[in-house]
């Protein structure tokens, strides 16, 4: 008990989530100290940029050197037997393409970030302010970058709040506006309760097993699973059923941040009354650190446990799919539809993990390839529904001949669209599909696949209506262009050619993920 | 590594991203485009070695996604290079005809640029010899087809084209499932390997569900009967080049399919499956040829025609020996001739008479029109089948194929399916043959519809619910005017269903007789134009050469089809 207690911090490892800390605090102090001029909100939009280039940067070279980096270890010694070190943060490739995707989608989100604050103008006395936005906003990133390096149930639950309490503030930074406080206020409940379930869930599991550390939760369950096998009934049989009981609670949690049935129904208002680029943060960003935690728990921590979950996951995943597809269909609001075709894809990204046991590496992969085409074609949606929106309000029938009055606008969306629907020329998601189609079919779930086909189908009715409306003569007198929006354009722009790429060679992301 | 099947796919691809740039001449830009892919199409086939034409030639294989173990895998054999060639042949007769009627809907380089990547599509499902490319490539059709009938469709085109998507995605989605099951077992995408092992090392149960699942799939696409209701609604509402296409090309993607993959793959799932593939078959044929009795518009009547043709292809298919499968494949490059040339012809005379209704239509189109009606005689006496034509071979093959029938499948039973099939082949007759005493022959006077039927409220309503279908843009006075005017004159509610307000005002008037006849008189009815007869004539060509020398495309498909079909099988 003498020098193992004193951790020591390799700062490498944690340079990413660090840079994105001290960024966030520089904009706050920035905001604080330098004279109120006009283009202030840019610059620390820009200041903003900067430091998510910086930490996307540091994730790069990171991912490049190759090397698994550890660190808040405990040592072996302290556990009481021979096994390795436990480290709460460990960056290796599944922490790096996680936090990549989250500092990509980050970028965007700023770019949108710099038009919606632009757009609410000085006129009206800056009714969005810049320093807090910005603030906040890296404070989720941070945390999102954070969520996949965790690898104790602490951490996890601490990295998941970062990613979601400033969220809230975010969606109801635009006061006055009762929508936007009714869905922070929404989403506040929605996740105060999926905390305290995950809470329940880490409780038990730390009682059970004895440890914060998943892989030392996987061991302590994998012995307890051998002495089941030996002595029928009794206590390991008790702590058996008290981890199932645990692992429903914790997954519970992470299906709220998820959306997924039956912890859906918040999706659609909130990412309605919230500010676009907030819908965005949440519809990606926040997705994918939910993701991200649910894979560590389920893959790092439970692994053992893979037949009691994995049909629980598949069922969960087809009633998602089906759910968010069905609800869509009937949506008349932009951001409406984008939010249940969010919950829907949150069913394709959770199909895979149901063939966990078949193929452990083919399902994450797949899952987080999805994920990466998901990010990139969802981004382009929003970001082209951000200079839509601005203007024109957010129904469907806004939309109506885009295509022929603002040409570079109205084909992006068009793009993303079939990109989203899985058809060709959008062959990112036409190849996302068939990875998840083949996870789920080398796993043996002929019936998961079935349900796809038919979601598949359900999803492109609403994408191809939507689509078929940019393509449409213009209504009588609607000759308006989308405004030209530097920022936001840009945002279009950078996330349609990374589609492009992603179209064209998708095995940059298979490479990356596989 | 050969350059001409990348050269096939990627000049009209690239002829699609530089289309927009030719702005007011992109008509041309197409034809040009077009005339390159047919040439290279015909280098093609000129440098295919015909001495050897079960082997796959002028291959390609570069990997494109190892991650999905995907590879840029093309090829061609005596299988898919009839198709290569007929799909770029069609496609630049499409342009040539669009080069004299433009569309409808306006928004011509739009419709170039659609035109071109739907050829991509079709000529890539044809060279693919990846399963996965396949896939890729059987997909890229769905959207540029889709916006096809949607933008430039009739009147029910919006219903129509998602009618058209999502059944067809859901087949896509199916077939896919099966493809990834054949991959699971066999663990590998190549179909000439796996064409070479004829189902080896695929269990039997794996092999029943992935031929269902890929046969569902492309049975949608075929169309297979319960599975064709997509078809008549897309083929009527598509606008003339839309149809030929759909009809011409897009069909034959399905049934491609059963014979490049589910038949030579999958041998013990299609042995397993083929009374049910010919028992749908032969439903479809007497199916198709019942609805197309009661049809009433021309093009649903040649859409349906298709369902009842395609059954016959089917029908080759299922019973899985080599003559049923020469007689589908000659089947299906004859059905698209000859259906590329009547839906042309439909589109004409809708273009002319402003409807496709054949009661509206009248009779005498041989007085009016001498040569579209000579040439529509032609095209539905090839369909029907007559002997010396191309659409005989193909049907003949696949009944003689049902006739002696693989020894795996119980022959009885295929007899009773050739029966039932031959009895298609009267009623195919019957509905052609009623088709043309309708329109082409009899007396031009005769137009105006029988008085007889109309009098009942039931008749009435029926050609008032029409009238407003065709006049859908016109106001509701006109609507009221054709009611008004029913009782007095029924030819007025042709004239509403054409030209709208005009029509009704003119049977507002006193002495509608005469107006009509004035109407008539002045009705600018232009018989076959330059660019219809360049469109025209080489099919009509092609019908008669394939009739009459039957071999020039046997020759090429019989050794493949026993390649296909494996050693085991006797020629």
């Amino acid at each position: 008990m003498t020098g193992g207690v004193i951790q020591s911090i390799d700062y490498a490892a944690v340079a990413a989530p660090l840079v994105l800390v001290l960024v966030a605090g520089l904009v706050l102090l920035l905001d604080a100290f330098l004279p109120a001029r006009p283009g202030g909100a840019r610059a620390l939009g820009l200041v903003t940029l900067g430091g998510l280039a910086a930490a996307l940067a540091v994730v790069a070279v990171q991912a490049a050197s190759g090397e698994t980096r550890r660190t808040f270890c405990v040592p072996a010694s302290l556990a009481g037997e021979s096994a390795a070190a436990s480290c709460s943060f460990v960056a290796d490739r599944f922490t790096l393409v996680v936090a990549a995707i989250v500092l990509a989608a980050g970028l965007v989100v700023v770019l949108l970030s710099m038009t919606e604050i632009a757009g609410t103008g000085p006129g009206e006395g800056g009714r969005i302010p810049a320093g807090e936005w910005y603030f906040l906003l890296l404070a989720t990133l941070a945390g999102a970058v954070l969520l996949p390096a965790s690898r104790d149930l602490l951490m996890l639950v601490v990295s998941l709040e970062l990613v979601s309490l400033p969220v809230f503030a975010l969606t109801a930074l635009r006061r006055h506006d009762g929508r936007a406080s009714e869905a922070a206020l929404k989403l506040f409940l929605v996740s105060v309760v999926s905390t305290a379930i995950t809470l329940f869930g880490v409780s038990l599991l730390y009682g059970v097993t004895g440890s914060v550390h998943l892989d030392r939760i996987d061991a302590a369950l994998r012995t307890t699973g051998d002495t089941v096998g030996g002595t029928v009934g009794g206590t390991a049989g008790d702590m058996a059923q008290v981890t199932a009981v645990a692992t429903v609670l914790v997954v519970a949690g992470f299906a709220f941040k998820i959306a997924a049935v039956p912890f859906h129904f918040w999706a659609a208002d909130v990412y309605h009354g919230a500010p676009i680029p907030v819908a965005a943060l949440l519809s990606v960003v926040s997705k994918a650190s939910g993701f991200a935690g649910l894979i560590l728990l389920l893959t790092s921590a439970l692994p053992e446990r893979a037949a009691l979950w994995a049909p629980g996951v598949a069922v969960v995943a087809a009633l998602t799919m089906t759910a968010g597809n069905v609800l869509a269909m009937r949506q008349r609001a932009a951001v409406r539809l984008l939010a249940w075709s969010s919950v829907a894809q949150s069913g394709y990204i959770l199909a895979p993990l149901a063939a966990y046991a078949a193929g452990p590496r083919v399902a994450v992969g797949a899952s987080i390839a999805y994920l990466v085409f998901y990010a990139a074609m969802n981004l382009i949606a929003f970001a082209v529904v951000m200079l839509v929106s601005q203007r024109e309000g957010g129904d469907l029938e806004a939309y109506r001949g885009l295509a022929s009055r603002s040409p570079a606008a109205g084909l992006s969306l068009a793009f993303a669209l079939v990109c989203l629907a899985g058809l060709p020329p959008g062959l990112a998601g036409l190849f996302a599909k068939i990875v998840v189609f083949r996870a789920v079919v080398d796993g043996g779930l002929g019936w998961l696949a079935v349900v796809m086909a038919a979601n598949t189908v359900a999803g492109l009715y609403y994408y191809i209506a939507w689509t078929a409306r940019l393509f449409a003569p213009p209504a009588a007198g609607e000759s308006r262009t989308v405004p030209a929006r530097a920022a936001a354009g840009a945002a279009v722009a950078v996330t349609v050619a990374v589609t492009v790429v992603f179209s064209v060679a998708p095995q940059v992301v298979l490479s990356m993920t596989g | 590594m050969s350059w001409l099947p990348i050269a096939l796919v990627a000049v009209p691809l690239l002829g699609a991203l530089i289309a927009p740039a030719a702005r007011d001449r992109a008509v041309t830009w197409g034809i040009a485009i077009s005339a390159v892919v047919l040439a290279l199409a015909v280098t093609l086939a000129a440098v295919f070695d015909h001495a050897r034409p079960a082997a796959m030639q002028l291959r390609t294989d570069r990997p494109w996604i190892p991650g999905l173990g995907l590879r840029f895998h093309l090829g061609v054999d005596g299988v898919s290079l009839p198709l290569v060639v007929l799909t770029a042949l069609l496609t630049f007769l499409c342009f040539v005809h669009l080069a004299g009627h433009p569309p409808a809907g306006g928004r011509t380089g739009a419709l170039v640029v659609t035109l071109l990547v739907l050829e991509v599509g079709m000529i890539g499902t044809f060279l693919a010899l990846d399963l996965l490319l396949f896939f890729v490539f059987f997909e890229v059709v769905l959207v540029p087809m889709y916006f096809v009938i949607a933008l430039w469709g009739g009147a029910g085109r919006r219903a129509a084209a998602l009618k058209f998507i999502l059944y067809t995605l859901l087949g896509s989605a199916v077939l896919l499932i099966g493809l990834l099951v054949v991959w699971t077992q066999a663990g590998t995408l190549d179909m000439v390997a796996l064409a070479g092992r004829h189902g080896s090392g695929i269990a039997r149960s794996a092999q029943i569900v992935a031929f269902l699942a890929i046969g569902l799939g492309l049975a949608v696409k075929t169309p297979m009967w319960p599975l064709h209701t997509w078809l008549p609604d897309a083929h009527t509402e598509a606008p003339t080049v839309g149809s030929v296409l759909l009809a011409g090309v897009l069909l034959k993607m399905g049934s491609y399919g059963f014979a490049r993959i589910a038949i030579p793959v999958l041998p013990e799932g299609a042995a397993a499956l083929a009374p049910w593939l010919g028992a749908l078959a032969v439903v479809g044929i007497v199916y198709g040829s019942l609805a197309c009795l009661a049809q009433r518009d021309l093009k649903r009547m040649i859409a349906y025609s298709s369902v009842g043709h395609m059954g016959f292809v089917l029908l080759g298919f299922a019973s899985l020996t080599p003559v049923g499968l020469n007689g589908a494949l000659f089947a299906n490059v004859a059905h698209g001739l000859i259906t590329g040339l009547l839906f042309f012809l439909a589109g004409a005379v809708k273009e002319r008479y402003g409807t496709a209704d054949m009661r509206r239509l009248g009779g005498g189109m041989l007085r009016r029109l001498p040569y579209v009606a000579s040439l529509l005689t032609f095209a539905c006496v090839a369909s029907l089948g007559l002997p010396g034509l191309a659409g005989f071979w193909g049907e003949m093959l696949a009944l003689l194929g049902a006739f002696r029938p693989a020894a795996v499948v119980s022959r009885p039973l295929f007899l009773v399916f050739m029966a039932v099939g031959g009895l298609g082949t009267v009623l195919t007759a019957a509905y052609f043959l009623r088709m043309l005493s309708r329109v082409t022959h009899g007396r031009p006077v005769e137009t105006i519809p029988p008085g007889p039927p109309l009098a009942t409220a039931e008749g009435v309503r029926e050609v008032l619910s029409e009238a407003g279908e065709g006049a859908e843009p016109v106001e509701p006075v006109a609507a009221a005017a054709a009611v008004a005017a029913l009782e007095r004159e029924p030819e007025a509610v042709a004239d509403v269903g054409e030209a709208g307000a005009t029509g009704a005002a003119r049977a507002l008037g006193a002495g509608a007789a005469d107006a009509v006849e004035t109407g008539q008189g002045k009705r600018p009815f232009r018989d076959v134009t330059a660019h219809e007869l360049a469109a025209w004539l080489p099919l009509v060509a092609l019908i008669v050469l394939f009739g009459l020398w039957p071999k020039a495309l046997l020759a090429v498909t019989t050794p493949a089809v026993q390649a296909l079909l494996g050693p085991g099988v006797a020629p």
